[in-house]
């Protein structure tokens, strides 16, 4: 419980750090010196966890198959889940970042009359894929801050998520559908005593800081509206990197700000890198074509064996004895 | 085999997946009896040139453990973060989902929650944290980071060698995080400081030494292989041959040593000799190169290497075409993903091509070494052999995906095809305990031993109670694998949870179905059992 509580009030420090800066008048660092800060670190810091793996060797075709590999040719072979080529992983690594190929595979498991049995456990796939999804519409919509004009597609992608038209302004299902995410992944981590028991700090505070972000943003589309021709006046000024300190914003809007600002400075720094980093994993972006084609090790060095000499030497008598074939007599 | 010193199974199911009260970094590992191994005996430390030699127990309070092992740990850390990219990614992006957690059969048998393998992984990435990343440097525990203490050493030990690299969490993981690479890492790191079991390192020892893991010598190989072939007289009346050490045969083949140590293995190897014999083929067993499997895989990369050397070696030495690999489990995950790679490339051989089918195996051009299921697979489709299921008919088979083949392989259609053409009988287990998801049978990376009984039992009873269900089910009898270790361990997981069941390799249950020729009229199984019982017919 401890975790739970350090991360919450971090996040409410988080929340009243802005109104803390604008009290003593630097509401400008928030809107005109963060931005880059944050946006210079999150950079960086992503290219260099990146590269960092992309440069450590990889020793082994450590491929995970969950599928038939490719055999003889009249045995169906799954090309997906056990690629023996190029566009096989393209399509396994494919499903699992789009549709979270390995995460639907999950089940549950409870003793019941003396045997475990497994049950179907698809939330975690459910709500994972909404909350991810979700979460990746409402980036892009953002886009619509910091073009001008505002390309068709973001204008078409924002009417789409507004579909059914409930309330005004509209819902946007996106926002709907990551707060049920949230929600899930949050209690979960709560509620079911081995997830806390294995859960950090740093997994209730991305939680939490990711909600601080669409708490925010739902607050001012819908309670407190944001002036969003000032918003999009500093958005501009950032891409254009002329910053203004804008006047008439509100002090959601500030902690809206505080919290990606935070969230991107901290992701290269945090396990959120799982984004990058899925990409490179060995036991599944590899084809299982290890008989097949040869794989290099690069730090391949010589070690001591037992040659079959040393090993005659040893036991020539007792092969002679037992008429076994030997090399020297 | 001896189950007195552990409940019995209407206690040990009762599991409790509540959580202890105290948190994992608080909660201290017990060497509970029963749940351990014994530690590497100094001679075979010595023999390998492995550090630290000595005489020690897992249960002792002092582990002799070097004045300095806290920096040879963390720089073989080091060492290995920038030799593989699986350790540091792996490290790096568990969210800890928690998908892996009850995928885990150690999980699963015990409810200890080091067990589930994101926390097993966590008692490694919290000491990756305090040393090797800034937040865990700053922040410490808030960062689940922790110092690298003698406990959190004994922690490593405990449940490193409670986990069977079975890469069951593997296939749930969103990212694929593999246990069994950390598990692996973890291992290698404990060697370094001489802490390690001997039901591993004797075998490694023997291996490197004699050529197979049960350190048996020249004339001993051949002894067993000559008792088989009186036994085949026996069952067929007819003498097999038994090549040994032969210069210039086609094909080398190689496979476990427990398949002619002991039964049940016997008679899976009792089946390659019948198989070989009827189709004529020009092969011979290594006295050299007298083991399939390979414990380096549960030692040390560089203990892999040093192990599978002889099998190249050899093939080069007596000029075969190609290799011919039996049924064994964590042997092929060293042969597919690992042989080419350390002592390949293996110019001197030719592409596989079965002498009498004509077939490529083009799966194999590279590694040229072939998996005996895909060998008999192929001659069975292909019409050359002459086979009676009906001389199964006293067997009511069910299949157990070895983990190795299931999940470093794909190697699923070529058994169940074999099985399926010789034996009427066959029913599959239920779909979440099968195929890529196969449950391990507890004893395998070297934890198969008998003091560690209360730990196999556990590991292996999501398998067991699998085959239980389909005993219940369809009257299944037999157990049917392709590993070695699984041979040997589930006989006992078998008798403990589901007594009755016995266990087989397919190649058993293929020579059982074998016509060949000129034999005499069969009775018996290889066994020795009547099998002129239809079970069917008899419930």
């Amino acid at each position: 419980m401890k975790n739970i509580g350090i991360s919450l009030i971090a996040v409410l420090i988080l929340a009243a750090l802005p109104t803390a800066l604008s009290a003593v008048g630097l509401t400008g660092l928030i809107t005109n010196i963060l931005p880059y800060v944050a946006i210079a670190f999150f950079l960086i810091g992503f290219v260099f966890r990146i590269l960092l793996w992309a440069k450590s060797p990889v020793p082994f075709r450590i491929s995970t198959t969950c599928g038939q590999g490719k055999s003889l040719p009249w045995i169906k072979s799954n090309p997906v889940e056990s690629p023996a080529g190029y566009w096989g992983v393209i399509a396994r690594m494919a499903q699992e970042v789009f549709l979270f190929r390995s995460l639907f595979r999950n089940t549950d498991v409870a003793i019941v009359d003396g045997r475990p049995v497994y049950g179907s456990a698809k939330w975690l796939w459910f709500c994972g894929l909404l909350f991810h999804w979700s979460f990746a519409i409402i980036v892009l919509r953002h886009l619509r801050f910091f073009v001008e004009p505002i390309a068709p597609w973001i204008g078409a992608l924002s009417a789409l998520d507004g579909f059914f038209e409930i309330g005004i302004p509209t819902l946007y299902l996106s926002d709907a559908a990551i707060l049920v995410g949230l929600t899930f992944l949050f209690l979960r981590r709560v509620v079911v005593p081995q997830m806390r028991y294995i859960s950090l700090f740093t997994d209730y505070f991305s939680l939490l800081l990711i909600a601080g972000v669409v708490t925010t943003g739902l607050l001012m589309r819908h309670f407190f509206p944001a002036d969003l021709n000032a918003v999009k006046a500093l958005a501009m000024g950032w891409v254009t990197f002329s910053p203004v300190v804008p006047q008439e914003i509100s002090a959601v809007f500030h902690i809206h700000l505080c919290f990606i600002f935070v969230l991107l400075a901290w992701f290269p720094a945090s396990k959120l890198m799982h984004a990058g980093g899925i990409f490179l994993s060995p036991t599944r972006n590899l084809a299982n074509d290890s008989r097949m084609q040869r794989h290099i090790n690069p730090w391949n060095a010589p070690v001591k064996v037992h040659t079959y000499e040393e090993y005659e030497d040893e036991f020539r008598g007792k092969m002679k004895a037992s008429g076994l074939p030997v090399e020297k007599e | 085999m001896s189950f007195a010193k552990i409940p019995k199974p209407d206690q040990l199911i009762k599991i409790s997946y509540a959580p202890p009260e105290t948190a994992w970094m608080d909660t201290p590992v017990d060497f509970r009896p029963g749940t351990w191994s014994y530690s590497g005996a100094a001679k075979n430390l010595t023999y390998l040139d492995l550090p630290n030699p000595r005489a020690w127990q897992p249960a002792d309070t002092d582990w002799k453990l070097p004045a300095d092992w806290q920096a040879i740990i963390l720089n073989g850390m080091k060492e290995r973060l920038e030799k593989y990219r699986s350790f540091r990614l792996f490290l790096d992006v568990c969210v800890r989902c928690g998908a892996c957690a009850d995928k885990c059969h150690f999980y699963i048998g015990s409810g200890d929650p080091k067990n589930m393998p994101v926390l097993r992984a966590e008692l490694l990435r919290s000491v990756y944290r305090r040393y090797f990343t800034t937040s865990g440097k700053v922040f410490g525990k808030i960062a689940g980071a922790r110092d690298l203490t003698v406990d959190v050493l004994k922690e490593w030990f405990y449940y490193f060698y409670q986990c069977t690299e079975c890469r069951r969490c593997s296939a749930f993981c969103p990212f694929g995080i593999d246990q069994a690479e950390i598990t692996m890492m973890g291992r290698e790191l404990l060697n370094l400081v001489g802490c390690n079991i001997n039901w591993v390192i004797e075998p490694a020892a023997n291996c490197f030494r004699t050529g197979n893991h049960l350190g048996i010598q020249p004339g001993g190989i051949k002894d067993m292989l000559e008792f088989m072939a009186d036994d085949i007289e026996d069952r067929t009346g007819i003498r097999v041959n038994v090549p040994i050490n032969k210069v210039d045969a086609d094909i080398l083949f190689v496979t476990p040593s427990g398949d002619y140590f002991a039964d049940p293995g016997t008679f899976t190897c009792m089946g390659y000799l019948m198989l070989f014999h009827e189709i004529g083929l020009n092969y011979t067993f290594s006295t050299y190169a007298s083991e399939g499997g390979n414990f380096g895989l549960f030692t040390s990369a560089e203990m892999v290497k040093r192990l599978n050397a002889k099998i190249y070696a050899e093939a080069k030495r007596l000029g075969v075409k190609w290799i011919l690999g039996g049924e064994c489990g964590h042997m092929w995950r060293v042969i597919h993903q690992y042989m080419d790679t350390m002592n390949g490339p293996a110019d001197f051989l030719q592409e596989p091509v079965s002498p009498i089918t004509g077939t490529r195996f083009e799966n194999a051009r590279a590694t040229k070494m072939v998996h005996i299921t895909e060998f008999t697979a192929d001659l069975i489709r292909n019409g050359k052999l002459k086979l009676d299921p009906q001389r199964n008919d006293h067997i009511r088979f069910t299949y157990h995906d070895s983990c190795n083949p299931a999940r470093a392989m794909g190697l699923f259609e070529e058994p169940r095809y074999i099985i399926q053409k010789t034996c009427d009988h066959f029913f599959e287990m239920a779909e979440d305990t099968i195929r890529e998801k196969t449950l391990c049978c507890g004893a395998g990376a070297g934890l198969g031993n008998d003091e560690n009984m209360e730990m196999r039992m556990r590991g292996g009873m999501p398998r067991a109670m699998a085959v239980k269900k389909v005993v219940e089910k369809h009257g299944v009898n037999r157990l049917g694998c392709i590993c070695a270790i699984d041979r040997a361990t589930l006989t006992s997981l078998m008798d403990y949870w589901v007594p009755g069941v016995t266990v087989m390799g397919v190649h058993e249950l293929l020579a059982n179905a074998l016509v060949m020729t000129g034999e005499k009229e069969r009775t018996t199984d290889l066994r020795g059992n009547d099998m002129n019982i239809d079970v069917d017919k008899s419930i």
